[in-house]
């Protein structure tokens, strides 16, 4: 099957949709954190004291500034005399203003600006900001190891998860899919943990600690700055759904377009051949459009969030200046207070924003941690209950024995009904039949990929189930059209099934299987590294290279796919060759397509929609006149004349 | 690259460009303006009790806020519209593009590569259009504006400046330099576990026939910690930036208070201009972080831009002749010493052939892999130019006529049966989409297909999935050339497209295609000598040169390598 990889990727690179059930998968999400909640407690002690050294930094610079404030206004009052004869002067000259805003201050009339105070506060200040910095830095740091290790942890349990499902899982779901989810869910999920859970608790802290201050300051200006705030989140919060649509739509319409693109540029020769250019074109070019109009609804609609936070902002900041200005005049509060509640102020839109960009990359990440949960949640192979324990029937030549096998994939469909064969040590067992006539079910039987519905088989005597798994897996070897080689040298490659052999025993196999003589054509020999489409190796090596696989794990019964597809004559005379070989003293099953094999075996089973229709030997199925009959007319019949 | 392909494409869009960079300045002058007029409130009104101007400034304070606001909506409007529209006619431009790109130009490049350039590397483009639109016009502005502002408030110091500014430039730097190495390694190490769980899905059944699962796990765990490993160091990286950088902001305000207050209290300088001074000194930082941001973001789209220009700058290596010659279609092929290479190839794939193919004549061409049969295929329709010798269609060379009337002749099944997403019958009706559902019918059945369809939901309405992935490579194979059937071509052309069928099916279809295609000239390039044995000439190939031509039992009598290829698929026995 042709699961193209482009299309895995592409396919899996739209974001995930919304999540269904957002609090069940955020309640699950949030227990796989259990075991670091004692760090996490630890960032959030550390954070809250960060926050808190953050928040009382423009405090005290504010005092700085009032101390400058009061140096300067009490450098205008003539020295020498006390405080309450100044006032006492102002009022009785008319200046009875000027009089309420400095009474509260402590001045000394003439002394000018008190540097020595000036320095302390500011050295706090210094040391305050470092401290939060500090603190900051040691949250980030533990936040870092938590989330790593939590998705190190859901990664491991994801591949474990994998080991367990049965095949019929990996039959029924589109390896696309399954492959979307183990991977760019979990690094969708581990961004959104990553960046996430930080930010949103430092925003939400850091909300807090400043609403706190600015009450503490001044709760008149307070009341001011919470009108404003709520306002603030709400424009956020209704802009940033509604650009959220439209976002999604853009991602949409990219992956429709990109679906087009990608169809269009992989059939290129046929939409020139066949005439479609035109059409074509112009229906790309309304995808475009499409594509065209929600982005850039997307992106204004993202786009004015800011502007217009930074508008209330402003706006809270003038309110804030006038109604300060007045109450400093009038002496109800000091410079530096109203100087740090304008800080303050301004230290609301940023944990705003975050906030709601935040929300946008959560609720991608939930659905991406529900579609890795469902994915965990997969009804897993049975668990093995053996009831007694025999020892692993494990020498050569092994004797395959089904007795009334029954099996169906679908229950309202039987496919096998019923079936006996017994195949002694060394014989063969040819499967023919058309194309998707289930030659691939009896497989699976054999080597317990799907397990039988009823009946029995056995194993050189020993009931499958009376066996683990991996003993009866153990016992076959495999070498399937479906070529499959892995990232890693030539020789991991060959010796994958026994990666204890030596390099003797690699070689040895490698020649049998007509391995040696290209692998030495290649400039690293055997520790040629494949990569995992292996582009380096041709269709037809890569069948010899699982040949030479089989051979060196040696085992007793054998399961070979005689099909082989784009390969040259000379390497399929090869193949052909090395199969026969490693036939030789094996029990084996073959999807034969060729006349020798099918004719030498000593059963062959006539497989059609699913089920078997005929068995036995050559001359006996050719006397039938069946299925078998016309199937070996059709093909070969040419060869015999 | 990148600014040749922006101001080719910004061209349409000078007028929205312009105004959006005046909204844009004028709202960054406002928002330096406004820490001015509130240092204005505490000097003029707070310092001195001046309650009234206190008010009037705060209305003027409130009016320009409006105004800034205002313009940005505006500017946000006109950059996402101008940079998503740039970037749709981008895709639109390499679209087209690409579709006029003979085989030779889409193979230079690569079908994968074409696809990218042509979603991913646009969208990088968008992206930093939109940042730079807006970004990029108000980072220089608001720190250079900044800058004079702060001087003017206080030119002594603004000295100061001298220090903050390089601290963060250089700290910014250093992360980012020691960040973007790591970053790509752990992409690197995301990419090694995305295979390794690729591998073992895709090779589940080898996994579990050779009891390997803990050896994967081990596989895995190794690819994980290594991850895990990395990631833990750039995250922890990350976690050191956002608090120095805040440090930093936060410290230049606390030096600005020391020095500041010193020129206060010296009377060289208002308490006012003090918090003015703050505030700017904060917007100064905060755009040079914003510009090393994008600055950032300037290699990528470089790259990209690049890439598509690559695509762009390519003249397709086929075009229509200036006077293109309409023969009639009587579907006689000829290739009179045709020799072809691919560019930088030095040996040729197909080396002075010389064949005609007749209408009502069913060839077959057969030979090894790399014999060139698909070459001479793919020369018919004129998917490549030859590089010596001459193919004539319709008595006519191909290079005289236009590609679309040649093309309107010709009914191509490609190696790889590729369907396009939509239904059965939006696939039929790909090259004549007037044709009757009993048109397709009948096509389905002489491709064998006609069982299968009908019992799938929907029967000719039933979905295909891009590619045709929801069908079995066989039904592929049928429904290709069943769609190549209901175009009723001069001329069929059957690349290697029967591989996927089992033997009896093969030879069923090869049976109904006779009938079918009667008059038309049929050419069938196979490895399977069961499937062209009864082809009226068989034409044999070997490394670029015919080597036979003649029907099956002629040919197995006086071609060696014919012979050789029947003894290896058939056995010594076929050859009595």
């Amino acid at each position: 099957m042709t699961m193209g990889p482009m299309r895995a990727m592409h396919g899996a690179a739209a974001p995930p949709r919304t999540s269904k059930d957002v609090r069940s998968t955020l309640r699950r999400l949030l227990r796989r954190l259990r075991p670091e909640r004692w760090r996490l407690l630890g960032a959030l002690v550390l954070g809250v004291t960060s926050v808190a050294f953050m928040v009382s930094g423009p405090q005290i610079l504010g005092n700085a500034t009032n101390v400058l404030f009061d140096g300067i206004i009490a450098k205008r009052l003539p020295a020498g005399y006390t405080m309450a004869q100044t006032l006492h002067y102002l009022r009785s000259h008319g200046h009875a203003q000027t009089a309420a805003m400095i009474a509260g201050l402590h001045l000394t009339p003439g002394a000018g600006v008190n540097i020595t105070r000036m320095g302390v506060i500011l050295g706090v200040a210094a040391l305050v900001y470092l401290g939060g910095a500090g603190f900051s830095y040691l949250q980030g740091f533990t936040m870092a190891g938590v989330t790593q290790r939590t998705m190190s942890g859901l990664r491991r349990e994801v591949e474990a998860k994998m080991s367990r499902l049965p095949l019929r899982y990996f039959d029924s779901h589109p390896h696309g899919d399954v492959l979307s989810r183990v991977t760019n869910d979990i690094d969708n999920l581990t961004t959104t943990i990553q960046q996430g859970l930080s930010q949103l608790l430092t925003s939400f802290l850091t909300i807090i600690g400043v609403l706190s201050m600015m009450l503490w300051i001044s709760p008149l200006l307070a009341v001011v700055a919470i009108v404003t705030i709520p306002l603030a989140f709400v424009i956020t919060f209704v802009i940033a759904r509604r650009s959220q649509v439209q976002f999604a739509a853009q991602w949409r319409q990219t992956g429709t377009l990109n679906g087009l693109v990608e169809e269009t540029h992989s059939g290129h020769e046929l939409v020139q051949v066949f005439g479609r250019r035109e059409a074509t074109i112009d229906e790309f070019n309304d995808q475009n459009h499409r594509l065209y109009r929600s982005s850039f609804r997307a992106q204004f609609l993202s786009g004015i969030v800011q502007p217009s936070v930074q508008f209330i902002s402003n706006v809270n900041y003038v309110v804030i200046a006038v109604v300060g200005g007045y109450r400093v005049a009038t002496g109800l509060l000091s410079l530096g207070a109203v100087t740090a509640f304008i800080q303050y102020s301004r230290q609301f839109t940023m944990p705003i924003m975050q906030i709601a960009g935040q929300m946008n990359l959560l609720q991608s990440g939930l659905a991406s941690a529900e579609r890795v949960f469902e994915f965990l949640d997969a009804d897993e192979e049975s668990p093995e209950v053996l009831t007694s324990n025999v020892a692993p029937p494990h020498e050569r030549g092994g004797r395959v024995t089904l007795e009334h096998v029954s099996f169906r994939y679908e229950p309202e469909h039987p496919l096998i009904d019923d079936f006996s064969l017994d195949v002694a040590p060394g014989e063969t067992v040819a499967l023919v039949g058309p194309t998707g006539a289930g030659k691939t079910t009896v497989v699976n039987l054999l080597v317990r990929f799907y397990e039988i519905d009823g009946g029995r088989i056995l194993l050189n005597g020993v009931d499958y189930r009376d066996l683990r798994r991996d003993e009866v897996r153990r016992a076959f070897g495999m070498v399937l059209q479906d070529t499959w080689v892995f990232a890693g040298t030539i020789r991991d490659n060959i010796a994958y099934g026994r990666p204890e052999a030596s390099d003797d025993e690699v070689i040895e196999a490698a020649r049998a299987a007509h391995v040696d003589n290209f692998v030495r054509t290649l400039p690293d020999g055997y520790d040629t590294l494949l990569d995992d489409e292996a582009s380096n190796l041709s269709s037809g090596q890569k069948q010899l290279l699982t040949i030479a696989r089989a051979f060196l794990a040696d085992q007793s019964v054998l399961i070979l796919d005689e099909a082989t597809s784009n390969v040259d004559t000379r390497t399929e005379v090869l193949i052909q060759e090395a199969m026969a070989r490693l036939r030789e003293g094996r029990t084996s099953f073959v999807i034969a397509h060729r006349l020798s094999t099918i004719r030498h075996a000593n059963v062959i089973l006539v497989m059609d929609h699913g089920r078997i229709v005929e068995q036995g030997g050559h001359d006996e199925l050719m006397a039938n006149q069946g299925l078998y009959y016309t199937l070996y007319n059709s093909q070969f019949a040419g060869a015999t004349t | 690259m990148l600014t040749r392909l922006l101001r080719t494409h910004l061209r349409p869009y000078r007028a929205q460009v312009l105004l959006l960079s005046v909204l844009l300045i004028a709202q960054t002058v406002g928002n330096l303006y406004l820490p001015n007029l509130n240092a204005d409130i505490i000097n003029g009104g707070v310092v001195t009790g001046n309650l009234h101007y206190i008010i009037r400034t705060g209305a003027w304070m409130i009016l320009l806020t409006l105004a800034i606001g205002l313009f940005a909506v505006i500017a946000v409007y006109w950059a996402s519209r101008v940079s998503m529209a740039t970037g749709a006619d981008l895709r639109h431009a390499v679209f087209t593009r690409v579709q006029s790109f003979s085989a030779r130009d889409v193979n230079h490049f690569g079908t994968a590569s074409l696809i990218t350039r042509n979603t991913n590397d646009i969208q990088q483009i968008q992206i930093f259009l939109q940042m730079a639109l807006t970004m990029m016009v108000i980072a220089p502005i608001m720190s250079v504006g900044g800058i004079v502002m702060a001087i003017h408030e206080g030119a002594k110091l603004s000295l100061l400046l001298l220090v903050s500014i390089p601290v963060m430039t250089t700290f910014i730097g250093v992360v980012m330099v020691r960040v973007i190495p790591l970053f790509r390694s752990m992409q690197a190490k995301i990419d090694r576990i995305n295979q390794v769980l690729r591998e073992q899905i895709t090779g589940v059944r080898v996994i579990r026939a050779f009891v390997r699962n803990e050896a994967e796990a081990d596989r895995f765990e190794r690819a994980n910690a290594d991850l895990t490993d990395t990631a833990l160091r750039v995250n922890r990286i990350f976690a050191l930036t956002m608090p120095i950088m805040m440090m930093i902001l936060n410290l230049s305000s606390v030096a600005v208070l020391w020095f500041g207050g010193r020129f206060v209290s010296e009377g060289s300088m208002p308490i006012g201009n003090l918090t003015a001074f703050l505030t700017y000194i904060l917007q100064i930082l905060t755009s040079v972080m914003m510009a090393v941001m994008v600055t950032i973001l300037v290699p990528r789209a470089a790259a990209s831009a690049e890439r598509i220009a690559e695509v762009l700058d390519t003249v397709p290596s086929i075009s229509d002749p200036a006077a293109p010659l309409t023969p009639t279609p009587t579907g006689s092929v000829r290739l009179s010493g045709v020799s072809f290479a691919y560019p930088g190839s030095e040996r040729p794939v197909l080396d002075e052939v010389t064949v005609d193919f007749e209408p009502g004549v069913t060839s077959a061409i057969i030979g090894g892999t790399g014999s060139g049969k698909t070459t001479l295929v793919a020369l018919i329709p004129r998917l490549f130019d030859v590089t010596a010798g001459a193919v004539e269609v319709h008595g006519v060379d191909v290079r005289e006529q236009s590609q679309e009337s040649l093309w309107s002749s010709i009914g191509l099944v490609p190696q790889t049966a590729y369907l396009f997403s939509g239904t059965i019958a939006s696939n039929l009706r790909f090259a004549r989409p007037d044709a009757t559902d009993a048109e397709l019918w009948r096509a389905l059945e002489v491709a064998q297909a006609r069982d299968f369809v009908a019992t799938m939901p929907g029967g000719l309405d039933a979905p295909i999935d891009q590619g045709g992935t929801n069908v079995s490579g066989g039904q592929r194979q049928r429904l290709a050339i069943a769609r190549a059937l209901v175009k009723r071509p001069r001329i069929y052309l059957f690349d290697d497209c029967f591989s996927a069928l089992d033997a009896a099916t093969d030879s069923r279809l090869r049976e109904a295609l006779r009938e079918q295609t009667a008059d038309a000239t049929v050419i069938i390039v196979a490895q399977r000598v069961s499937t062209i044995m009864h082809a009226d000439r068989v034409v044999v190939l070997d490394d670029g040169r015919v080597v036979g031509v003649g029907t099956h039992d002629e040919l197995v009598e006086s071609c060696e390598s014919y012979r050789e290829i029947v003894t290896s698929q058939l056995g010594e026995g076929a050859l009595k």
